[in-house]
């Protein structure tokens, strides 16, 4: 299941449309490296609102799609963990380590706005 | 209840479907809310464990009574290599594949009840139950 990523102006949005199997999660991961070259965004938003389950194989490629992303200059902010999903992590164990999450799609947003705001004072 | 679902495991694929009949039972055993998501997570890393470790096994999942209680057991097994030292393998953060080391120790975090039978050569079995509230 191919996961469909959005351009939005300097960010790309990739919203998971059904369950993922690992195969689809990395070649999302893989995608997304990839895109964030060809559009230069700045910014990637994983919406996992739809996953029912996050497992230490979803968490692992997260943040490695993250950390991926960040090598090519993007900040990367998952979106939309819901209540049961985030209580079974915290159950197993599982984090995201310093990937950074909002609550939802507008959130995710704003957040990337704020962190990769141009500031023309810098630099000097 | 009495029925038992088999879930073949052999790729990734699997492991998607093992945890989402192991959700629809659990439903219809009387789980709610957060406990689902549990469930399915606890089904996810061990059928992910058979895959990396043993390449193929199953997945059993059975509605169980107990005094009155409604649970499911799920149960995973394999005929992979075994797990040669079991107290290690249920160490936190302990791997000797590319993982997190959390599913063994994870599993049993997130069921109640939590068993494994593991002999070198032949094959391991996790046993895990968990009880409706």
């Amino acid at each position: 299941m191919l996961v469909p990523i959005l351009k939005q102006g300097d960010f790309l949005i990739a919203i998971i449309q059904s369950a993922l199997t690992d195969d689809d999660l990395l070649r999302l991961r893989d995608d997304l490296a990839e895109q964030v070259g060809r559009y230069r965004s700045r910014g990637v938003i994983v919406d996992v609102t739809v996953l029912d389950v996050m497992d230490s194989f979803a968490a692992r490629t997260l943040r490695a799609l993250a950390h991926m992303v960040g090598l090519r200059g993007a900040r990367t902010v998952i979106v939309g963990i819901q209540p049961e999903v985030a209580f079974a992590m915290v159950q197993l164990g599982l984090t995201l380590g310093d990937v950074e999450t909002a609550l939802d799609l507008e959130e995710g947003l704003e957040l990337l706005h704020k962190r990769t705001k141009r500031s023309a004072s810098r630099g000097r | 209840m009495g029925d038992e679902i088999h879930v073949p495991i052999s790729s990734d694929a699997d492991i998607v479907i093992a945890r989402q009949q192991g959700r629809a039972l659990a439903e219809r055993i009387g789980f709610t809310g957060s406990s689902l998501a549990v469930v399915a997570t606890a089904i996810s890393e061990v059928a992910r464990n058979i895959i990396e470790y043993a390449k193929r096994g199953e997945i059993v999942l059975k509605g169980v009574n107990q005094g009155g209680r409604q649970g499911l057991t799920v149960m995973a097994r394999d005929q992979g290599p075994g797990i040669p030292d079991i107290a290690l393998a249920m160490q936190d953060g302990y791997s000797t594949a590319k993982g997190l080391g959390l599913g063994l120790p994870g599993a049993r975090r997130l069921m109640d009840e939590f068993e494994i039978i593991s002999k070198v050569g032949r094959g391991t079995t996790v046993t895990m139950k968990k009880w409706v509230r």
